[in-house]
């Protein structure tokens, strides 16, 4: 296990400054930054091993096919899938909701079927529904929350019935923080026989995720939300759905044969990889998983909670300052409102003291709408951020309810 | 705060606070909203022009200070001027905020849009500031809605 006073120092983008202030990065919820591990992976692979997977017999496409197999298990690992089969390589969680939409959800959807989310979903958990629910009859219902972000699992339960053919929702959420009884939630849908896909774009660099544990039927995450390269992410889903499922994409390496007269389709995970994969994004993920796993969740929780708690009691200090999103688990993500002062105009004065936010609906529209809320201010925090980043950015909020208050 | 005196200073705070002429303008020759899709500011322009010179204007924004602002200052340069006038005005406040070069500042002819240059240091933000102003158009034009897209 690392030295946790060095963690800082592997992300070589952290010390550089901007507008003229040392870069204060809390926006970790949009993307996390790299750490060197990762950098010189993708670095060596693109000098030293590069060449395509699956189609050479020559030395360096066998030894990235390799490599490729090798991220794929280290996923499998990561998140406690029965076998690698179970991993498919896509180009985000966003690709990997819209391939379970596609390939999973079109032909099961009739006439008056419900696809049952929650209200605190990122659009990308919403859109992919509603476009396959449209195109056959069928209806996205949201599952209500409270006024703390929290859901209300008896109307959760109560919307499941027999109309529901997908229940997915968000793990974690990137406007709120609020970390979902995901196991429990999983429960109450299965008890009904219905599939579950959950979003864990938010959750995975947090938390450990054991799929098997949880239940699901799909989960999603993207690379670039745990410290690998983006364009990458992944689609975890139990084999026997997956075989049955209609392929997402056509093209090369995921047939079987291929004939004028049809094509019939290699199981998975290469009946959904069309096409030459993101190779590096791949091996770069691994390195990110393998990075990870060396500082080891304990100190991650440890570190996270200690910024957490810290973030929270200083912010609600400033009676300015309102937090939105105070459900009992929640991840370092502190989103919060000044009522004098607006999102963007905060986020641009913390700009120019080098503090990276968030200002927007966070691609949560009917999360805000709900929250009755145009837009918040999110500070969204990671293992390698300080104590006195916090106390930096409690400053600044100070000084702008002031202006804006004067 | 010194690196903000371009942008947030006295006078955009000001009308941020007390938007002039930012209530709904009931009823009206012209009417437009301008949408910012990224951002989520919302704003309607409301034109009273009975003939070639506008009567009355108003600004009702929902939005961050530079769209508040902007609107506001919109309001109090547009009153009482011809359309060629506002016409020309719509082309200079452009120039003025997304121009690629530098713009000299006439206070008489600019007023208070002078102290919104400051933007132009912030790209994110130079559509919040003009916002406004595509609305206007709109409205002018007899077009319903304006967006920054």
């Amino acid at each position: 296990m690392k030295e946790d006073t060095d963690l800082r120092e592997d992300f070589p983008i952290l010390s550089q400054e901007v507008h003229g202030k040392p870069l204060i990065y809390l926006d970790n919820a949009a993307t996390t930054q790299k750490p060197q591990a990762v950098i010189d992976r993708l670095s060596n692979f693109l000098s030293k091993e590069n060449a395509n997977i699956h189609r050479g017999v020559h030395y360096l496409s066998m030894n990235a096919t390799t490599l490729y197999d090798e991220a794929r298990s280290s996923v499998a690992n990561f998140i406690n899938a029965e076998s690698d089969e179970e991993i498919i390589f896509v180009r985000g969680a966003t690709e990997a909701i819209n391939l379970v939409a596609r390939s999973f959800c079109n032909e099961k959807l009739e006439p008056g079927d419900e696809i049952l989310i929650t209200e605190m979903e990122h659009h990308a958990n919403i859109v992919p529904w509603q476009l396959v629910a449209g195109e056959n009859g069928a209806r996205v219902i949201p599952a209500p929350i409270t006024d703390e972000g929290e859901m209300d699992l008896d109307q959760f339960e109560s919307l499941l019935n027999e109309r529901t053919k997908l229940v997915a929702f968000v793990h974690v959420s990137n406007a709120l923080g609020t970390i979902n009884p995901a196991k429990k939630m999983v429960d109450l849908a299965h008890q009904k026989g219905i599939p579950v896909l959950l979003d864990g774009a938010q959750a995975v660099a947090h938390q450990k995720v054991d799929v098997q544990d949880l239940g699901c039927d799909f989960y999603v995450f993207s690379s670039h939300k745990i410290f690998g390269p983006d364009g990458v992410g992944v689609l975890y889903g139990r084999k026997e759905l997956l075989n049955k499922m209609t392929p997402y994409q056509g093209g090369g390496d995921m047939i079987e044969i291929v004939s004028f007269d049809g094509t019939t389709f290699r199981p998975s995970p290469e009946r959904f990889e069309a096409g030459t994969p993101n190779i590096s994004g791949a091996i770069g993920l691994k390195a990110a998983i393998d990075y990870v796993n060396d500082i080891g969740w304990e100190t991650i929780h440890e570190k996270e909670s200690l910024l957490k708690d810290h973030a929270h009691e200083s912010l609600e200090k400033n009676p300015s300052i309102k937090l939105v999103g105070t459900a009992e688990n929640k991840v370092p993500v502190v989103s919060f409102t000044i009522d004098s002062a607006h999102p963007h105009d905060i986020a641009t004065i913390l700009d120019t003291k080098g503090i990276a936010v968030r200002a927007g609906h966070h691609c949560t529209q009917p999360l805000m709408k709900r929250l009755g809320l145009s837009a918040t201010t999110r500070a969204s925090l990671s293992f390698y951020n300080t104590i006195d980043e916090i106390n930096q950015l409690t400053e600044a909020l100070k000084e702008i309810s002031a202006l804006f208050e004067s | 705060m010194e690196d903000l005196s371009d942008l947030y200073q006295e006078i955009i705070l000001s009308h941020n606070k007390r938007p002039r002429n930012g209530e709904p303008l009931i009823p009206c020759t012209h009417q437009a909203d301008g949408f910012n899709p990224l951002c989520g500011d919302k704003l309607t322009v409301y034109v009273r022009k009975p003939d070639d010179l506008v009567d009355e204007i108003s600004c009702d924004t929902e939005g961050c200070a530079i769209s508040r602002a902007s609107g506001s200052i919109m309001t109090t340069l547009v009153q009482g001027k011809k359309i060629s006038e506002i016409e020309t005005l719509i082309e200079e406040t452009k120039a003025l905020l997304t121009g690629d070069e530098e713009p000299e500042i006439d206070l008489v002819q600019h007023g208070d849009m002078a102290a919104l240059i400051g933007v132009r240091k912030f790209p994110a933000r130079i559509k919040c500031a003009t916002l406004a102003w595509h609305a206007l158009e709109s409205a002018l034009k007899g077009e319903v809605d304006a967006t920054t897209e």
